[in-house]
């Protein structure tokens, strides 16, 4: 046993646990709020003592605990946190459930930690299903009309992917007989290249497991439900799974991919030109479909549909460099780093807005500057984030990711991705212009509590951080994306 | 390590930013002051740096006051920065007109403290581009410059202000697009960011991601969009236009220079076969540059549009002097960009004078303002003089070493046509500006600007400040010619 290697996924069980049962003997619901955040300080303990560690294979080769996963479990931790800071006030809407809420960011925390850490393709989709399932719950809390449609939506759909997914991996595994992904990588190398090539069923295996995790990164064309879920969903759960959620489905992505097909050369050839092509469409059809958007969550919604195009430029590079060259790994990570703050703080600021103003339409934003000045000034600086401009985090990971996408042939693709951050710029600062310059529909001031303002500090500060001086994060990105066992 | 003098005169302004804005409960006295000491300082200091430059000739293409930390290993990247004769002018220029703009400011009430932590935060950026010595520091601070732009045009400006300031960013966004892919695939290419080793390396010597050519015309495009150079200039007569008197003196005095100086650096640094090999090419666009520029400035009626249309004619003169590839022209492009910022900025600075004294801007009603505003007339026309090239001002110093420069370039093909082709310009130039300066403060006196006043003793002083420099350099041009030269010879030396 290796109880002691999952110790961060324990603790949080035990929270999550026990939010539950503390919410059955106390009236006061601020204590759960306490909790939650005392559970993942300790989780993110445990897990930060690990870092250096080295690599284990742990539960006959389920999981693993790397630098990768830690980096990753610590990245959703650090989200997990944000949520339920961001939450604070606007779970008196759902007063009844508080506990059941707390408890399920949790376990969708601890579905997430898992997803990056799972070796096989069992546990994967164990992982998988315990993360999504506490979504669709938590997208359908708010009990309107709006929730309800987009959690059975994402419900119907996630069910479908799931399936696809499902079938993906029955097909390698009847072609390979492993569940494993060393195994499989193990397997797939020992193959000829006419062998492969006389079986297309490892190949669409391949590509609906692509379709299945496209669904989690909300990547084109699996991003039907994105604009309607992410607009029903309470605001802290859209960002929770803006950012999260599609980070431990890059996770994923990258470690199935790299461990299992990663060679031969000429198959992560063929997987990274499907990335590359997928990016492409991607990120152009969310910032176009981003354009006409008046409610400023369906607007972030095909945003973040353009986010994963340009990540996906980092999960191309995978495919196309060699199994040693960690920039496309490390460059992807960043990015999900710098893409979470950067999120995560603008939808905190659209909670702290929308909530005083009931409305997520854009035009109801106008005159915010005047309103709520701090408020706009951090949803400012996170929309020129997402844009790419500096000084913001999201300059250096566009640089990052696009000078690893060149150095490995994808040139072209570089170049779409630089037109679509110009193109992007436009409905990001459409934004920005009715905050600042539009005329205030009242002069009443937009306060916001103090949990509001310290998680959109918090995510500014590191906005800024990895915008001026990355280095440190990058590093770390580094080492994570070179100490990758399987 | 030394006193770290550029550092300071790049980050004392943000400081003065910082301050301003997050300082609660500042009188709106207290904003100005601030303002105008977290910019005298850095004047200061550039004049400090100014007197002790090393003028000899030992330091030709030496890099001085440099300072160098590593910023992200991950990439090679660094906090590189340095000034060597090229750029110290500009630091300079920046630095005076970052008072200067204070100074001008002086009267504006509208959200005073969010004005000037814009204002300061764009003087910052702009001296950043000009110090910077690595790529990416260089693009980063190419890139602030953005943002207090939008916010200065679109809140404090006038007339059509936010399709002004929108149109700006576009331009500027498309144009740095260009210029961040240039610097990718230099980067690609090189493995470094460092524009100093590059250039001493030679680009010949790396295998490149994407032809050289591509590249250099990239980075070109990015600058060409800022200087302006013909078809890309349309986003600066709006801009000037509804720009607040502050702001355009800005713009015309130091943001323009950033193209100017980006081309000489990286363009004609890194890449100078390529240069070589398409100078006759982009010397007609500078021809056209001019006189497209001056021809379109003959029809303006408004003061300020006027002015932003000849600030295009000389930045043509730039253009020209860039890539008639000689010692002299290149001297003569670097101080036309000192001098053109000094002339336009005073005449911007005037201009905005007048339109606020006689809430008029159409040409076509002001006129005799001589008798009622008869200090602001000479200062105007000592600007208009400047910027016709009138001998004992900086404009005919540089604008005579750029056309002796590349009229005697031997280097490029048929330079000597669009010479002179481009010294028509100036006929053009004193045409104009003449003109403007009869339709505005000659002919028959009005009635109705009788109530109007005259400069009062904060602008007779700013004013006297710029004139002082115009005469100055136009005196004794060496003062500057002596460093540039130092900047410049390693270019076509190599």
């Amino acid at each position: 046993m290796h109880l002691g290697l999952i110790l961060p996924e324990l603790t949080l069980l035990v929270f999550a646990i026990a939010v539950i049962l503390v919410d059955l003997v106390t009236q006061k619901k601020e204590v759960l709020v306490w909790v939650s955040l005392f559970g993942i300080v300790i989780s993110a303990g445990f897990t930060l003592g690990m870092w250096g560690w080295g690599s284990y294979a742990i539960f006959n080769n389920q999981m693993a605990v790397d630098s990768f996963a830690i980096f990753f479990k610590l990245l959703f931790l650090g989200i997990a946190a944000l949520v339920i800071l961001a939450s604070v006030d606007y779970t008196a809407k759902f007063a009844n459930f508080r506990g059941e809420y707390h408890a399920l960011v949790l376990l969708a925390a601890l579905g997430m930690m898992l997803m990056a850490a799972t070796t096989s393709l069992i546990s994967i989709y164990i992982a998988i299903e315990l993360t999504s399932i506490s979504l669709y719950i938590l997208v359908g809390l708010l009990k309107d009309a709006k929730s309800t449609e987009a959690s059975l939506k994402y419900l119907l759909l996630g069910a479908v992917a799931s399936a696809v997914m499902l079938y993906g991996m029955a097909l390698v595994f009847g072609f390979t007989g492993e569940v494993g992904l060393g195994e499989i990588a193990r397997v797939v190398q020992g193959m000829s290249l006419a062998t492969l090539l006389a079986s297309p069923a490892f190949m669409v295996g391949i590509v609906l497991m692509i379709a299945g995790f496209g669904f989690k990164m909300a990547a084109i064309p699996f991003h039907m439900w994105v604009p309607d879920v992410y607009e029903g969903a309470p605001t802290p759960i859209t960002a929770y799974l803006s950012v999260a959620s599609k980070a431990a489905g890059f996770a994923l992505v990258l470690r199935v991919f790299y461990s299992a097909f990663g060679f031969p050369d000429w198959l992560s050839l063929n997987w990274g030109i499907i990335f590359a092509v997928l990016s492409a469409i991607g990120m152009t059809v969310g910032n176009v479909a981003a354009i006409p958007q008046t409610n400023i969550k369906r607007m972030l919604g095909y945003s973040s549909v353009a986010q994963a195009g340009y990540l996906l430029v980092g999960v191309a590079t995978v495919g196309l460099s060699a199994a040693a060259d960690v920039v496309g790994r490390s460059s992807v990570l960043f990015f999900l780093a710098s893409y979470a703050l950067t999120n995560m703080g603008a939808f905190i600021a659209i909670i702290a807005i929308s909530d005083k103003l009931k409305s997520d339409q854009i035009s109801d934003y106008s005159g915010m500057g005047k309103r709520a000045p701090l408020l706009a000034l951090g949803l400012t600086l996170c929309l020129i984030s997402l844009i790419g401009m500096p000084p913001a985090a999201g300059f250096m990971a566009k640089f990052y990711i696009f000078s690893g996408a060149v150095q490995h042939g994808l040139l072209w693709l570089v170049i779409i991705a630089v037109i679509n951050s110009v193109i992007s710029a436009y409905y990001y600062l459409r934004v920005v212009k009715v905050m600042w310059l539009g005329e205030p529909a009242s002069a009443e001031k937009v306060p916001s509590s103090g949990a509001l303002k310290l998680a959109l500090a918090l995510s500014c500060f590191g906005v800024l951080l990895l915008g001026i001086l990355p280095g440190i994060v990058m590093r770390l990105a580094e080492i994570a994306a070179k100490m990758f066992g399987f | 390590m030394d006193f770290p003098y550029l550092s300071l005169i790049i980050f004392l302004p943000i400081a003065g930013a910082i301050l301003i804005a997050f300082i609660p409960d500042l009188s709106q006295r207290m904003v100005r002051w601030i303002a105008a000491v977290f910019t005298s300082v850095p004047l200061l200091l550039a004049l400090i740096m100014f007197v002790s430059f090393d003028r000899s000739s030992a330091a030709v293409g030496v890099m001085q006051f440099e300072e160098k930390v590593s910023w992200i290993a991950t990439i090679n990247a660094n906090y590189h920065l340095g000034v060597d004769g090229l750029n110290l002018p500009l630091v300079l220029l920046m630095a005076f007109l970052g008072l200067m703009v204070v100074l001008i400011s002086w009267k504006i009430d509208l959200r005073v403290r969010e004005y000037f932590a814009w204002l300061l935060l764009l003087e910052a950026s702009i001296l950043g581009v000009f110090c910077a010595l690595d790529l990416l520091l260089f693009f980063l601070f190419w890139e602030i410059e953005v943002i207090p732009m939008y916010f200065l045009i679109s809140i404090w400006g006038s007339g059509r202000k936010e399709y002004s300031a929108i149109k700006y960013v576009i331009f500027t966004l498309f144009g740095s697009a260009m210029m961040l892919t240039g610097i990718l695939s230099l980067y690609f290419t090189t493995g470094s960011l460092s524009m100093l080793d590059i250039a001493g390396a030679g680009i010949g010597s790396f295998r490149a991601v994407i032809p050289v050519a591509a590249m250099f015309f990239f980075l070109l495009g990015g600058f060409a969009v800022k200087l302006p150079v013909f078809p890309l200039h349309t986003w600066l007569p709006d801009a000037h236009t509804d720009a607040p008197t502050a702001v355009s003196v800005v713009l015309a005095g130091a943001l323009l220079k950033m193209g100017g100086y980006g081309m000489i650096r990286i363009c004609l640094g890194i890449f100078p076969e390529v240069a070589l090999r398409f100078a006759s090419l982009l010397a007609i666009f500078a021809v056209f540059t001019v006189l497209y520029g001056a021809a379109v400035t003959l029809r303006q009626t408004d003061l300020k549009r006027l002015i932003a249309y000849s600030s295009i004619s000389h930045m043509g003169y730039v253009f020209l002097g860039i890539f008639a590839l000689t010692q002299v022209s290149l001297t003569g492009a670097t101080l036309q960009m000192f001098s053109h910022g000094v002339i336009t900025g005073l005449l911007f600075a005037v201009a905005g004078l007048v339109m606020h004294n006689t809430e008029e801007r159409n040409l076509s009603k002001l006129g005799g303002l001589a008798r009622q505003m008869p200090v602001v007339a000479i200062i105007f026309s000592v600007g208009g003089l400047g910027a016709l090239g009138l001998p004992s001002t900086s404009g005919f110093a540089a604008e005579f070493l750029v056309f002796l420069g590349s009229f005697t370039s031997t280097m490029v093909v048929g330079i000597k046509v669009l010479t002179i082709l481009a010294v028509l310009g100036v006929v053009l130039t004193a045409g104009y500006i003449l003109w403007l300066v009869q339709r505005v403060f000659y002919g028959p006196v009005l009635e109705e600007f009788n109530w109007v006043s005259d400069a009062d003793i904060l602008e007779k002083v700013y004013a006297g400040c710029f004139i002082a420099v115009i005469m100055l350099v136009g005196i004794y041009p060496a003062i500057l010619t002596d460093v540039i030269k130092l900047g410049v010879l390693p270019m076509v030396g190599g």
